[in-house]
């Protein structure tokens, strides 16, 4: 399989036709089936997938970390080092873990101690595993930290993991993974949770260990421009099998399998399409000086005040998409936010056609309520649970007096309209994937026959390939009532291609704006160049599955 | 899909034994409780004599096939009383728990959801939890006199506390799920946001809380009893009956014995139920508590 010019390098793992048996009652028999793959010393693996690929069973099952009683490995090898792990007792397990392989995790917070100090929980693991005194270890806990650069390893020693940012968290799990040299790194999604400027970082770090460390590293990602950005070799893994794999340049560049054709081609391209520009089409939404402050009322002493967003003026015109772009914490979503009116803005006003919103009491804001809607991030958490989607949809317009017959016949046009069955109004939302609850929320918000949509992240959840429907749907549904588009998100690719125009947020406040096909080709600021520096795998052309020049 | 859609709605359809399936323990609770139940209701048929008439000619019996339990220093039959003291445990555990809950509901998601309120109503509350429960009970029984329904308001008020803060709790967290975010944005009145979106989500624990609340007012409610606080002496109640038989505790034991006994085996079962119902409905929650 390894057809890389340079001589294959001595191999740290091998997994031979994996299968692992889901309990009864589970959409398949098996989560992962006749996996092989192999890592080899100083390589960088990547598993890639979407959700329910069975990529995360198949790292578990190498760490020996499945939850017994509901999976279990029923058929294969997984050779490590020659040694068939799935036949290891759980002691023989249990040293080697940490020693000779380790696994870093999706979220740093919740997989370090939040009472344990930084610098105890990497000396824990020396501890475990050797028996070096005090001075030795506290040594070895220092230079490790040194080496994943953490800043000042001296102060930050006796600092409590939410001390730490996000990323520097992922760092002292990078250092307690590697302190001892192992020669398989296993990391699940490491970089899934933090901000792209942030994840550049880590995956530059892991890169850098990597090869000065000849480890071994089996690196499970959904996300292409990883892969781009680090892979050697790519596994592509499809509901429990292996669809293909190869060097990351085949894979990327030739995929043959029809899934990975499938896959990379729904990856957005970071190149903006030719936009028509829209400047005199009437703005359905204007916020003018809009801030939100956070805190500061205290009684008895004066609270510390946090500026969640301040000064943003932006203009949106029927028809239009603006996105507003951003890392966390940078205010994109407390604009958007403000302008539905679920939290109240602290100086601005908001403009929808003429109506000032900004300051209205709920009672005046009831009327003006139906004219901006919002689609949430989290597809299993924006439906109630315990009602029928069509409920949910005819909620909204049963407030304003609509007749129940009416709003369900309204529903049942609209569930067509965003490509579900009609019937489905029925169901409840866990009989719906994640695409198609969005899908829902998406009626659901139509049903109000808003001017102005917005969008928070509304795309971020969910796999690539249901991705690219969610935005195509949201497109149609903008061209088709004329509709006025906030969209909000993270994710430069999908900005690129939705966008009409974007404005970039930093900290608060907007640092740059311009129309998409402008701030792409020439960014201004720095912080734009920066954010669009960090975009992972910027070197590939997806989209088309053919080759960058 | 499909098999999604069956497997929901047998869930819904199969009722309440449902919950106890794979829980042996529970199901014991569940039954000895619908003894008691079943005792206190069917109690006219059941008692052999008039729980309070006095027949001294018959005092201090042993157990026999006349007197099942035995009788009390003024001849009355114990298995009679023990009878119908299920229906003042009952009355007064169902009773408290039921108004806690009731009022402790609405007054938690006043307090969880309008957080202006919040405040005021949660100190309130500690000031409420700051009164010991007996010496509320003592305090309203001399001023109102001895009664069942003193009894109960006596427990009830410092329960609410903590069904408020359990009720708010639930409300904390789901107001800020999108979805009662985006029934805000489609502008439904606060009041249908309560009920439709956020109320369903305190039902599962606050059934837990209260079997517990259940268990502790019936235990209250005999401390009271024994005290002498609690049931008025004419009403037989497992309490004032161990209350007036330790006197005779040497002589007849049985007097003492079978209300305890009685007693004890009915909160065990509530508190087994609730314990099973809190698996099943609630697994954090055994955390929370």
């Amino acid at each position: 399989m390894t057809e890389s010019s340079t001589p294959a390098p001595r191999t740290v793992l091998d997994v031979r036709g994996l299968t692992v048996q889901l309990p009864e009652g589970a959409d398949r028999r098996y989560a992962v089936e006749d996996v092989s793959l192999t890592v080899g010393a100083g390589e960088i693996v990547c598993i890639v997938g979407e959700s329910g690929s069975g990529k995360s069973v198949t790292a578990f099952t190498v760490m020996g970390l499945l939850p017994k009683q509901q999976l279990k490995p029923v058929a294969g090898q997984i050779l490590f080092e020659g040694d068939d792990l799935l036949t290891k007792a759980p002691a023989e397990l249990r040293a080697m873990r940490g020693e000779r392989l380790s696994m870093i995790f999706q979220e740093p917070m919740t997989a370090l101690n939040p009472v344990m100090t930084v610098g105890d929980q990497i000396g824990e693991v020396l501890d475990i595993h050797t028996s070096l005194d005090r001075g030795e270890r506290e040594q070895r806990v220092l230079e490790i930290m040194d080496l994943v650069r953490l800043p000042d390893p001296k102060a930050m020693l006796n600092a409590y993991p939410h001390q730490l940012s996000g990323g520097q968290r992922q760092r002292i799990m990078i250092a307690c993974a590697l302190v001892l040299d192992p020669a398989l790194l296993i990391a699940d999604e490491p970089t899934t949770a933090l901000d792209v400027t942030t994840q550049a970082q880590i995956l530059k770090l892991i890169k850098e260990m990597q090869e000065r460390r000849g480890t071994g590293v089996l690196f499970i990602t959904h996300d292409f421009g990883v892969v781009a950005d680090i892979a050697d070799r790519v596994v592509v893994m499809q509901r429990g099998h292996v669809v293909e794999s190869g060097t990351a340049d085949e894979i990327l560049r030739r995929p043959t399998h029809p899934y990975t054709r499938m896959l990379i081609g729904s990856v957005p391209s970071l190149h903006p399409p030719a936009r028509e520009p829209l400047h005199h089409a009437q703005v359905a939404l204007e916020t003018r000086g809009l801030g939100k402050t956070y805190g500061g009322g205290g009684f008895f002493r004066k609270d510390r005040t946090v500026k969640a967003a301040t000064d943003v003026n932006l203009v949106v015109r029927k028809g239009e998409t603006l996105g507003i772009v951003g890392e966390s914490g940078s205010g994109k979503s407390t604009v958007a936010r403000c302008v539905v009116r679920l939290i109240d803005p602290t100086e601005g006003e908001i403009y929808l056609h003429d109506a000032e919103v900004a300051k209205l009491s709920a009672s005046l804001l009831r009327k003006h309520r139906k004219r901006v809607q919002i689609v949430f991030q989290d597809p299993y958490r924006s439906l109630n649970p315990r009602q029928t989607v069509g409920e949910s949809i005819v909620e909204g317009p049963m407030n304003f007096g609509v007749s129940r017959a009416d709003a369900l016949a309204k529903a049942r046009e609209l569930m067509n309209l965003v490509g579900l069955e009609p019937d489905a109004v029925d169901r409840y939302p866990h009989q719906f994937s994640g695409g198609q609850r969005q899908r829902i929320c998406i009626a659901r918000a139509l049903a109000m026959e808003p001017d102005v949509l917005i969008a928070d992240e509304a795309v971020s959840a969910l796999d690539v390939s249901v991705q690219a429907q969610v935005l195509e749907l949201l497109d149609d549904v903008r061209k088709k009532f004329n509709l006025a588009v906030l969209f909000i998100t993270h994710d430069l690719r999908v900005a690129a291609q939705i966008c009409d125009r974007i404005m970039v947020m930093h900290k608060g406040k907007v640092v740059e704006e311009g129309s998409t096909a402008e701030v792409f080709a020439n960014p201004r600021e720095d912080y734009t160049k920066a954010l669009f520096d960090a975009a992972p795998g910027r070197g590939y052309q997806f989209g088309g599955v053919q080759a960058a020049e | 899909m499909t098999d999604q859609t069956t497997s929901a709605g047998s869930r819904r359809l199969s009722g309440p034994w449902s919950l106890l399936a794979g829980h042996p323990i529970g199901i014991v609770g569940a039954i000895v409780l619908i003894v008691v139940v079943l005792a206190a209701v069917l109690a006219p048929l059941l008692w052999t004599s008039d729980p309070i008439a006095l027949n001294p000619v018959n005092r201090l019996k042993h157990p026999s096939e006349l007197f099942w339990l035995g009788t009390d220093m003024y001849g009355r039959d114990v298995w009679s009383r023990v009878v119908y003291g299920a229906r003042v445990s009952l009355t007064v555990g169902v009773s408290a728990a039921a108004l806690s809950v009731v009022l402790g509901l609405v007054i938690g998601m006043v307090a969880g959801y309008f957080r202006w309120l919040d405040g005021v109503v949660m100190r309130v509350m500690d000031g409420l939890m700051a009164i010991p429960g007996i010496l509320l009970a003592i305090a309203l029984v001399s001023l109102s006199g001895a009664s069942i329904v003193t009894v109960i308001i006596a427990i009830t008020i410092p329960e609410i506390p903590r069904v408020v803060r359990l009720v708010r709790s639930v409300v904390l967290s789901v107001r800020e799920e999108p979805y009662v975010e985006a029934a805000i944005s489609v502008a439904t009145p606060v009041t249908k946001i309560l009920r439709k979106h956020i109320l369903p989500n305190t039902i599962p624990p606050l059934i837990v809380q209260a079997t517990y609340v259940c268990a502790s007012a019936m235990l209250t409610e005999s401390f009271l009893s024994f005290l002498g606080a609690g049931t008025p002496p004419e009403v037989p109640s497992w309490g004032n009956m161990m209350a007036e038989g330790r006197l005779f505790f040497p002589l007849a034991p049985w007097i003492v014995l079978f209300p305890g006994v009685a007693l004890a085996m009915t909160i065990l079962a509530v508190n087994v139920l609730g314990d099973a119902l809190r698996d099943k409905l609630d697994p954090k929650l055994a955390r929370r508590l």
